[in-house]
This record gives structure tokens, C-alpha cells and sequence, in this order.
């Protein structure tokens, strides 16, 4: 193993040279995909393995301080890193990239700096992966009106209550959590953020059964969980202000670009291949029109997404449009995974249990339901491009400035 | 690739849409319509003057010899005000042709005068009901004389030259002929949209001359791709006027006590159409891009930016038109100018159905070869 520190260059072509030759001599192993899918055992295992093998060459976290064990770079050399990363098939899971991108954005600007180290020292070594503790069964699409209840005593807090879809809070080590710490004033001024160490008496997490039959979320429940002031992130009362830095990297992650290839070139290979009367399924205007939409969309994101990239690098901020790029593509998904079924008519409601993986459609046509869900349903984000984007006012709201108690739930 | 104008290209953007804001109002076209006008010369004169028909014509044939961008650009902002004037068929369709496919001696008879505005130009192809194909054209060049009947053409009854697509020796070719001579009919059409007119063309034994630089079907195949990207940016403006004025009209409207935009099924709506203005932007973008470069595949690039460009302008024209309620169905506001222009600009260089199949033709074929390698 390599455990020289990458010393501090900053000329990107020598950066993307010296990342290249790195990555060949250490990633050598994820060249081509696992002949077989790992166990989430193995692939956490490996995952943290192979975190700790870049934070020990300085790829750990590239544009973080070095106080944590980044590189102190800026961001472009992160984005050059992972380019040529994308070449291989390194093991990576969502806990990790919750702890060392939303955890680090919130902690670092609003948490202590003593806060910023004890907390991302870990996830940057790779030892800790991390969970977001935020929707409730009652809170998803209305974010703040959480009701978890933190309850100050002393010198540290008490936890009653339950969050709901928290990906891989069973292998978390630390969890970024929104909670109630105040009633009695209007909803967004009540909360306040803590980090919540998930191995604490009273914490319990329950897989959820999803419609894939995979568990990839969880319930959590609190039973008066005792949690040190220390780890409250930010003044109380600025819990919502937290977890807006939180979204706003969720946001402009989720359909941050793409894959190069192209689904629906592949969509238009399958159609020329299946067998229709007198012909093949391309022949049909229906079938172009689809294709040619999705095309249309597939493309319009990729290139929406180079202006984006464009704008960023000259410094200005991500524009609100930005929301777009889930909306549309998780649309997407689900027609075009339904799409590939058609093509086989009835038939393409059945195939053998091998193929139920990851990437097959069945599973991609069940997931594409929680792409438009998850990190702001369509409604939301349609309501984001007319506010935001658009400027229009918001929709008329029965509880501002009611004391959370008094809003009817 | 950043898919963004540079600053000579948006100072060029912005002079253009002064010019237009201050001459081409709402109620400058109602005047023109109400006085079944053809176009506004002056301004065309204007735009001359400011060389902005000459832009992307060469230096050496009396233009500015900017890219086809600069052209992307000023196209933008005739689509945003429905500007009375031949600047897509004079510029963006027959000085484009001349440049594609017309000899030395052509280009140097025919660009300066297009450019300095002196002469308008426009193009003929479809012979009647039907996409413009290039088999079966009843339109026929013989030994530089032109027979036949070509409609709808553009501002055909204000222009001087047409480039006329026809059959030559069995094959597609493109001719230029001056419309004032004796074996030249023009009879206007009525059309549906009164802001750009369209005439028939009716030619027995015309003089004209053959544009034979290139294989006309491969001329004809440059000249479709060029004119549909330059269409797309014509289009993204519609889309960008329509939608504003109705996220406009629908903040200034009060219903039920509140602003008509505080409804979420009025929001839904314009973000649907928000979605398909970005997602046309970028792809015409695009393909401007693969139009400067001049790279492999803007066959497939002008067919998604034309796809994604129509789809988008008449969503935003109905659409805005919808949210303006009983007010928009009148001529005293501004929803019909869009409304009736998505429809020919979504029609005059062939359907989506058409450009649909020119698509997936030229994807399919693409895929092709990478298989059987």
C-alpha cells in the first residue's frame, strides 16, 4: 500500500497525472466490476478499506482542511479525482458520502471548529460512516414539522420519538439529527440540530421492508436517549437553518450530471431488436415519439448540466433551475423502465429470480417510485422552479407563526 | 464545452433586443395586422444598418463574418417579439443556402445584397400540403429555365430572389431565381399566421440558376440542420416571452382574495413549462455548439434542439394564453402573437413527427456500425 502524502500541487493536469498513476497502482483490484455482487458486509468493509487508503494518500477528502485530514484543494481538483475515479469500480456506500458531504457542510459552518474535528476526523479516516436522521412519519414534504422532542437537562439533552427513512442508520456510527427542542413557538423556530452517536442506550433502528423486498432505509425510534450538549450543532433554535445547509447538498447532488452513455441509445438498440409483426418495434411512430422524448430529456439534462458545471467553475452560485434535473430524470425512469417491459408485452412482467438485481428493470421500474419521492417529491420540486425560479409567491400556509403546539395534526 | 455566449455574443443579444423592445411592441404588430402589412421596412432598415442581417455572412461578401452563434443569438430575440421582419428567410435560410451551396460568382452577386438588406430573399420548397421531401418534386430545372408551383413560400410577396428547391436531371438540386420577371406568379395565401405571409409561387419557363457547388441533396441536408437550429433559439425566445408574461399576468391577477400565482396548480403549470424552456435552451445550445465546430452528428444535435424547441414554444403559447383566462382570447392582449406563431414554427420546416424519424434514423444509424464492429 502507497502512504506517501500526495504533496500539494497545483497545476490540474499534473494533479490529474499523478491521481491517474495513484488509482492505477491502487485500484488495480476494482478495474472491472466484482464477478459477483459483494454482502453489504463485504462491501462496507471494503468501502471503509478503501476510504482509508485515499485519506492516507490525501484523496481522502480533497477540498476539506487539512485539520481534518483533507487536502485543503480546491474543489475543481476534487472534481478532478473523482473523474478519473469514475474509470473504476471502487467500493463507496451512502453512509459515507452523508458523513463527508451533508455532516461536513452543516458542522463546518455551523458547528465549533473543536466540533468539525472530533466529528469528521473519523468519517475522513474512514472509520465512521454516517446517517441523516430527519424525516418523521409525519414530517417528509413538510420537513419542519418534526416532532421528535429533545427536552435540555443540565448539560445535555433527552431524545423521545422516531425518524423514518434513514438509509444505513444500521451501520452508522454518528447520525445528523433534527429535533424539537421548543413548542411553543411557530415550527421553524423550534428545532435545533445535534450530532446523535448511534451506539447511545435507547437508540433503536428497524429496517423498513420496501416494495424492492430490500432494506435499504430504516426506522429509528428514541427512548429517552441522553445527548451531550456538546454535540448540539449551531445555537439552540437554529435547527432549521442546519438542515437547509443539509438539503442544499442533497439538492445539488442528486442528478448531478450523469453517466456519459446514453440509456435511451440503448432503448433504441432494444427496440430495433424486438420483433413486431411485419417488422421491429422501432417502425412504430408511438415508439419513436417516446424515444425521441426521452432523448430530447436525456440530453437536455446532460448539456443543462455542462451550463451548470460552466457556471459554477466562473464562481456563481447554483442557479434555482437546479431542481430540475431530479424532476425530470426520475420521471424518466419510471417511463422508460416501463417502456422496456412494454417492448416484451406481456411477457415482460416475468423473468428469472437471477436477473431481480440492481440493475434489472423490474427493480429499477419499483425504485424509480422512490426517485420521485425521495429528496423532494416532484410536487415540492415543482413548487421550488415557480418560487424560486420563477419568483412566484407561496402557497397560502394555515400554520405560519402558530406555536407548534397549537397546529391541528 | 460550456455552452454559454460570450461577451461580444450577449453585448450582440442585448443591442438586438433593444432595438426590437423599442420598434417591435405589441401594438406596432396589432397595427401591422389591422393594416394587413407584410412587415416593417424601417426596422428592417434599421437592422441593416446595425449589420445585424450581415453577422454571420463573410467579410468578403459585405457582411460582418461573425459564427453561427451571432445568428443563434439575434434569431433568439425576433422569436421573443414576434418581430415583423424576413430576417429567417432572407438570412437564415437563403443567404445560408447560397453560402452552402452557391458558386464564387453567386455568393458575391447575391450575399452583399442580402446582407445590406437591399434585397430579401426567401426559400421554396414544399409544392403544396406535405413535409419539404426531396423525391418526387414537380418543380423542374432545365438548361436554366424553372416550371412548376411551389407554396406556401414565406414573404414571398415582398422578396426579390427565392432559392427554390427542384428536381434537375432527375436529382434534388437547388436554383436561384429573381421574382420579377415574366414567368413569375406570386399569389398570396391566406395564412394563419398574420404576422409572417406566405404565397404561392407559380413558374412557367422562369430564368434561373442552378446552386451547384455541392450535391444538392447533401446541400439540402446542411441547409435542414442550419435552419433548424437557427429555428430552435427563434423558438426558445417565444418560449421565454410566453412564459414570463404569464408568470406576469398571474402575479398581477387577484382571485378569490389572493394572487392567481399563489395557486399551486397554477405554479405546477408554469414549472412544467420552466422545465421545458431550460431543457430547449440547453439542447439548442448544444447544438449551436456542434454547429461552430462544425463537429460529426448535427444532423442528430438540430433534431433534439427542433424536438425539445417545439415541444416547449407551444406548451408556453397555450399555456399562457390558458392562465391569462377570458382576456387572453381577445385582440387587445398579447397571447395570440405566440399563440399563433408556435403553431408555423412548429410546422414550416416539418413536423415533429418528421423530425422525429430524422432522429431516430440517424441515431439508429449510428448505433449501426458500433455493433458490427
Amino acid at each position: 500500500m502507497t502512504e506517501t502524502i500526495v504533496a500539494p500541487v497545483l497545476d490540474e493536469v499534473a494533479y490529474r497525472e499523478t491521481a491517474r498513476a495513484w488509482l492505477a497502482e491502487n485500484a488495480a483490484e476494482y478495474a472491472h466490476p466484482p464477478s459477483q455482487a459483494w454482502s453489504e458486509d463485504e462491501l462496507v468493509t471494503r468501502a471503509k478499506a478503501w476510504q482509508k487508503r485515499k485519506a492516507l494518500a490525501g484523496y481522502g477528502a480533497i477540498a476539506a482542511p487539512k485539520a481534518i485530514g483533507g487536502a485543503g484543494l480546491p474543489t475543481r481538483f476534487a472534481q478532478i479525482f473523482a473523474g478519473e475515479e469514475r474509470r473504476y469500480h471502487t467500493p463507496f456506500y451512502i453512509g459515507q458520502s452523508i458523513g463527508l458531504s451533508m455532516a461536513m457542510a452543516v458542522i463546518r459552518k455551523h458547528g465549533a471548529p473543536e466540533q468539525f474535528e472530533r466529528f469528521m476526523k473519523p468519517a475522513v479516516a474512514g472509520d465512521v460512516s454516517w446517517c441523516q436522521l430527519f424525516s418523521e412519519p409525519g414530517a417528509g414534504s413538510d420537513l419542519a414539522a418534526v416532532r421528535s422532542r429533545a427536552v435540555r437537562q443540565g448539560d445535555h439533552w433527552v431524545l423521545n420519538g422516531q425518524k423514518v427513512w434513514s438509509s444505513w442508520a444500521h451501520r452508522a456510527g454518528y447520525g445528523i439529527l433534527l429535533a424539537r427542542t421548543d413548542g411553543s413557538v411557530p415550527k421553524h423556530d423550534g428545532l435545533s440540530f445535534f450530532v446523535l452517536d448511534m451506539k447511545t442506550p435507547g437508540v433503536e433502528v428497524r429496517p423498513i421492508r420496501q416494495i424492492t423486498g430490500k432494506s435499504d432505509f430504516n426506522e429509528v425510534f428514541f427512548t429517552d436517549v441522553v445527548i451531550p450538549d456538546a454535540n448540539r450543532i449551531g445555537a439552540e433554535g437554529e435547527g432549521w437553518a442546519c438542515a437547509m445547509t443539509v438539503l442544499s447538498v442533497e439538492r445539488n447532488q442528486s442528478g448531478g450530471g450523469g453517466s456519459a452513455a446514453s440509456q435511451v441509445m440503448g432503448l433504441i438498440e432494444k427496440a430495433a431488436a424486438t420483433p413486431r409483426e411485419g417488422g421491429v418495434a422501432l417502425d412504430s411512430a408511438a415508439v419513436r415519439a417516446k424515444l425521441a422524448q426521452w432523448w430530447v430529456e436525456e440530453q437536455g439534462l446532460k448539456h443543462f448540466g455542462q451550463r451548470i458545471q460552466a457556471a459554477l467553475s466562473a464562481g456563481e452560485p447554483p442557479p434555482p433551475t437546479l431542481s430540475m434535473m431530479k424532476l425530470v430524470s426520475a420521471t424518466k425512469a419510471q417511463q422508460t423502465n416501463a417502456f422496456v417491459m412494454d417492448l416484451d408485452e406481456f411477457g415482460g412482467l416475468f423473468g428469472e429470480p437471477a436477473e431481480m438485481e440492481d440493475d434489472d428493470v423490474f427493480y429499477q421500474y419499483l425504485w424509480a417510485a422512490c426517485l420521485r419521492i425521495a429528496g423532494g417529491a416532484d410536487e415540492v420540486l415543482r413548487n421550488q422552479l415557480a418560487e424560486r425560479a420563477l419568483g412566484m409567491p407561496q402557497d397560502v400556509r394555515l400554520d405560519k407563526g402558530v406555536p407548534f403546539d397549537q397546529i391541528p395534526s | 464545452m460550456s455552452l454559454a455566449l460570450n461577451d461580444t455574443q450577449r453585448e450582440l443579444k442585448g443591442q438586438v433586443a433593444s432595438l426590437l423592445a423599442e420598434r417591435a411592441t405589441a401594438d406596432s404588430l396589432r397595427r401591422l395586422i389591422t393594416e394587413d402589412a407584410s412587415w416593417n421596412e424601417g426596422l428592417w432598415r434599421t437592422f441593416a444598418d446595425l449589420g445585424f442581417l450581415g453577422a454571420a455572412i463573410p467579410e468578403a461578401y459585405g457582411g460582418v463574418g461573425l459564427g453561427p452563434t451571432e445568428l443563434c443569438v439575434i434569431a433568439e430575440e425576433m422569436g421573443r417579439t414576434v418581430a415583423p421582419i424576413p430576417f429567417f428567410s432572407s438570412i437564415c435560410l437563403t443567404a445560408e443556402a447560397i453560402l452552402i451551396a452557391g458558386s464564387e460568382a453567386q455568393k458575391a452577386k447575391w450575399l452583399p445584397r442580402l446582407a445590406s438588406g437591399e434585397v430579401v430573399g426567401t426559400l421554396a420548397w414544399t409544392e403544396g400540403p406535405g413535409a419539404p421531401r426531396l423525391t418526387g418534386l414537380a418543380t423542374q430545372l432545365a438548361n436554366n429555365r424553372l416550371s412548376g408551383s411551389k407554396s406556401p413560400v414565406p414573404d414571398a410577396t415582398i422578396a426579390g430572389i427565392c432559392v427554390v428547391v427542384v428536381s434537375s436531371g432527375g436529382r434534388p438540386a437547388l436554383a436561384v431565381v429573381e421574382l420579377a420577371q415574366p414567368g413569375v406568379t406570386v399569389t398570396p395565401m391566406r395564412g394563419f399566421d398574420q404576422l409572417r405571409h406566405h404565397a404561392r409561387l407559380d413558374f412557367v419557363d422562369a430564368s434561373a440558376e442552378l446552386l451547384g457547388a455541392v450535391d444538392g441533396a447533401e446541400a439540402l441536408r446542411r441547409l435542414e440542420d442550419r435552419a433548424a437550429i437557427y429555428e430552435a433559439f427563434e423558438q426558445v425566445g417565444g418560449t421565454e416571452a410566453a412564459l414570463y408574461m404569464a408568470r406576469d399576468y398571474t402575479l398581477q391577477r387577484y382571485i378569490f382574495g389572493r394572487q392567481l400565482a399563489s395557486y399551486q396548480a397554477v405554479k405546477h403549470n408554469l414549472a412544467n413549462t420552466l422545465v421545458s424552456l431550460e431543457l430547449a435552451r440547453s439542447n439548442a445550445l448544444a447544438a449551436a455548439d456542434a454547429l461552430e465546430s462544425d463537429a460529426p452528428g448535427v444532423t442528430a444535435s438540430a433534431a433534439t434542439a427542433r424536438l425539445a424547441a417545439t415541444r416547449a414554444y407551444e406548451t408556453a403559447a397555450r399555456e399562457n394564453l390558458q392562465l391569462h383566462g377570458g382576456i387572453g382570447f381577445t385582440w387587445a392582449a398579447n397571447c395570440h402573437f405566440h399563440y399563433r406563431r408556435a403553431r408555423l414554427l412548429a410546422l414550416n420546416l416539418g413536423s415533429a413527427e418528421v423530425w422525429t424519424d430524422r432522429l431516430i434514423d440517424e441515431l439508429r444509424a449510428r448505433n449501426t456500425p458500433a455493433r458490427a464492429a
